[in-house]
């Protein structure tokens, strides 16, 4: 065996070599730890209560808390002079599907100190409960709706937990659940039928109800007017 | 029964006062019954198909009289579960779901998200990507005002305005048209770049657009800003302080009329918003009157901020060179087998992205817009893509404003919102 041929076959024990080399994940660094003040102090303060951080896309924190806690630490970073979280910008959820745990997603910013937070906490499917904040913030008041009416997450202490993008009486689950498919459950023929077959009247107060039967009893009564079949003119 | 007396001053009056002031006559004095007219509630429906709710926007007020006691906002009839629709498609063709929020300014929605996309991938668009998304989302904050200002005048009865400014849209409309070939739908975005270059003319074009609009939006000023009826119909209408206006989750225009200074551009910069200069105009009392103040100056400062744009753009490409990233030219598709094996991974897989989420929060023209996307390693479809709607948490605040005014005044807080449904739905 020539010496150029030497290591020709290596490649049948080893395996092809990668043809290109690994980028690492730009966006993820898991291997770094937050330097970010509000999730060292809350690693400080609430100790267990804090379950994980991690830097995403470059310079975003994001800091995973206890849901159990959620009200303690929430109402902290809103009042400590230090945190200031004074503008709730955004509620939402993420459910990944596969069984894993719904997350509510909350995105804070300090107007006083510049800072912005996101706050995550995972709720296991069978235990979809957790505290509104609408008593420190006003603006969580819809997006938590919001939540509830997509996701199915209830929140504990919401002064008016009904849909808000739904029909206020949609009963087929919670649209941006992985597990709701994306046409709906029902055809559109069900759909309709359903629709018509729906009991309208509960929609009305028995006050209107009652006027509507009146008017009813006079039209088909023996006293009613003959309708006029003829009209006059073009 | 109450029974009051009430002395009326009467012009007839022989005995007139000195200097023609009216007095109260002598003669006049006279007892009036002033009965209890009971506190019977009255609910009424304003929309959903009313054109002073800007869209399909149902408010159930329930009345005292002529003043509103307690409104309930009924939303949704224009949902169409553009997040869930998101979830099945890669990550370049959702950008057309995102003019179709915002129709009002739809280029700011197009580069919102692309550039949420783009930070989550760790991409780098070039120079003259950044400076052109810079013009283009200044000029959709002009037309999104412009539309506003329009219709919140012709809602207090003043129709000239509208008119003036639909005149000036429609000249915006012909600018998306040269750009990307429609006038409202006009995805002209995509990961990396944009879905064509500038086309040659347009920055005359645009230029020739903001020689004249300073003189436009001073003609309607001089219609509107010292006018008594907008000033009565305004000033002091859906005041809210600073503090609340935080908590209630205000942003934009909306926010700072109430005397916080908040703006992204200045405050999380993007962009280079930093090196141009441009002010953010601060309001006092946050009534509706400062809200239009507010966005009067905007669009001064947009212009300002246009100016400076068209004069840094640079040369250069549009687009990331990146074949993983960027499709390849037309000729290079069908020419090259390269070119072409790229074109159609790119198509058919679409541009893998790294676990993580991130949240990017862009001054669109009615507030904090927010896109938030989450993937999963290599996944070229969003596990979740959310949009931090501006408008919807600008709308929830409406109970809070419109208690305790006329239905009159419900209609202008409602509209000086500056609210568009396709987004507060979506």
């Amino acid at each position: 065996m020539t010496d150029d041929m030497r290591g020709a076959f290596d490649a049948v024990d080893q395996g092809p070599r990668p043809s290109d080399p690994v980028a690492a994940p730009s966006g993820r660094l898991p291997a770094a730890v937050s330097l970010h003040p509000t999730i060292v102090a809350l690693g400080r303060r609430f100790g267990e209560a804090v379950l994980g951080q991690v830097v995403n896309a470059g310079d975003q924190h994001v800091v995973w808390i206890d849901p159990a806690a959620t009200f303690d630490i929430m109402q902290w970073l809103r009042d400590d002079p230090d945190q200031a979280y004074d503008m709730m910008s955004d509620v939402t959820g993420i459910d990944y599907g596969h069984g894993r745990p719904v997350e509510v997603v909350y995105q804070m910013f300090s107007t006083r100190h510049k800072h912005a937070l996101r706050v995550r906490c995972a709720l296991p499917l069978d235990a979809m409960e957790i505290d509104s904040v609408v008593s420190l913030w006003r603006s969580a008041d819809w997006l938590e709706r919001e939540v509830y009416d997509l996701f199915g997450v209830s929140f504990r202490g919401h002064p008016n937990m009904i849909r808000i993008l739904m029909p206020f009486d949609y009963d087929e689950g919670h649209p941006l659940r992985k597990d709701f498919p994306l046409r709906g459950r029902y055809s559109r023929a069900e759909q309709t039928r359903r629709a018509l077959n729906q009991e309208v009247d509960r929609f009305y107060t028995e006050d209107v109800l009652g006027q509507a039967r009146e008017v009813q009893e006079v039209l088909e009564g023996p006293t009613a007017p003959p309708r006029r079949t003829e009209e006059g003119g073009a | 029964m109450a029974q009051k007396t009430v002395t009326i001053p009467v012009t007839r009056n022989p005995e007139m006062g000195p200097g023609g002031r009216l007095v109260p006559s002598p003669l006049m004095p006279f007892e009036v019954e002033n009965p209890d007219l009971g506190s019977e509630r009255m609910l009424i429906n304003i929309g959903p198909q009313h054109p002073a709710t800007h869209g399909v926007l149902r408010l159930v007020c329930e009345l005292d009289g002529e003043t509103v006691t307690k409104v309930v906002p009924d939303i949704g009839y224009l949902h169409s579960s553009f997040e869930k629709l998101g979830e099945y498609r890669t990550w370049n063709q959702i950008v057309p779901l995102t003019d179709r929020m915002d129709y009002l300014a739809p280029l700011i929605y197009n580069c919102a998200y692309v550039m949420s996309v783009e930070k989550l991938m760790g991409i780098e668009v070039t120079e003259r990507c950044k400076v052109a998304r810079v013009i283009l989302m200044e000029m959709d904050r002009i037309f999104g005002h412009l539309l506003w200002l329009g219709t919140t005048a012709i809602d207090v009865g003043a129709f000239t305005p509208f008119l003036y400014s639909f005149q000036e849209r429609e000249r915006i409309y012909d600018l998306h048209e040269t750009l990307t070939g429609a006038r409202i739908t006009t995805s002209a975005t995509r990961i990396g770049g944009m879905m064509a270059d500038l086309p040659e003319g347009w920055t005359d074009q645009l230029r020739a657009f903001l020689r004249t609009f300073p003189d436009t939006l001073a003609e309607i000023d001089r219609l509107l800003t010292r006018n008594q009826i907008h000033i009565g119909r305004t000033q002091g209408v859906g005041a809210i302080s600073a503090a609340e206006a935080i908590n209630y989750g205000f942003t934009g225009p909306n926010l700072r009329a109430a005397g916080v200074d908040y703006d992204v551009r200045k405050d999380r910069p993007y962009y280079d918003y930093e090196t141009y200069d441009f002010e953010v105009p601060i309001g006092q009392h946050g009534d509706c009157y400062d809200r239009y103040l507010c966005r009067m100056e905007e669009m001064r400062q947009s212009v300002r901020i246009l100016h400076q744009a068209l004069d840094r753009l640079p040369g250069g490409p549009i687009n990331v060179e990146d074949p993983n990233i960027s499709l390849p030219s037309k000729t290079d598709a069908m020419s090259d087998m390269e070119s072409m094996i790229h074109h159609f991974k790119l198509i058919m897989e679409g541009i893998p992205a790294p676990e993580g989420d991130c949240y990017y929060a862009v001054e669109g023209s009615k507030g904090e817009l927010g896109m938030y996307v989450v993937a999963e390693e290599g996944g070229t479809k969003p596990v979740r893509w959310r949009i931090r709607p501006p408008s919807f948490v600008n709308l929830s605040v409406i109970p809070r404003l419109a208690e305790g005014h006329l239905v009159a005044d419900l209609i202008m807080i409602n509209a000086s919102l500056d609210i568009v449904l396709g987004e507060i739905d979506r």
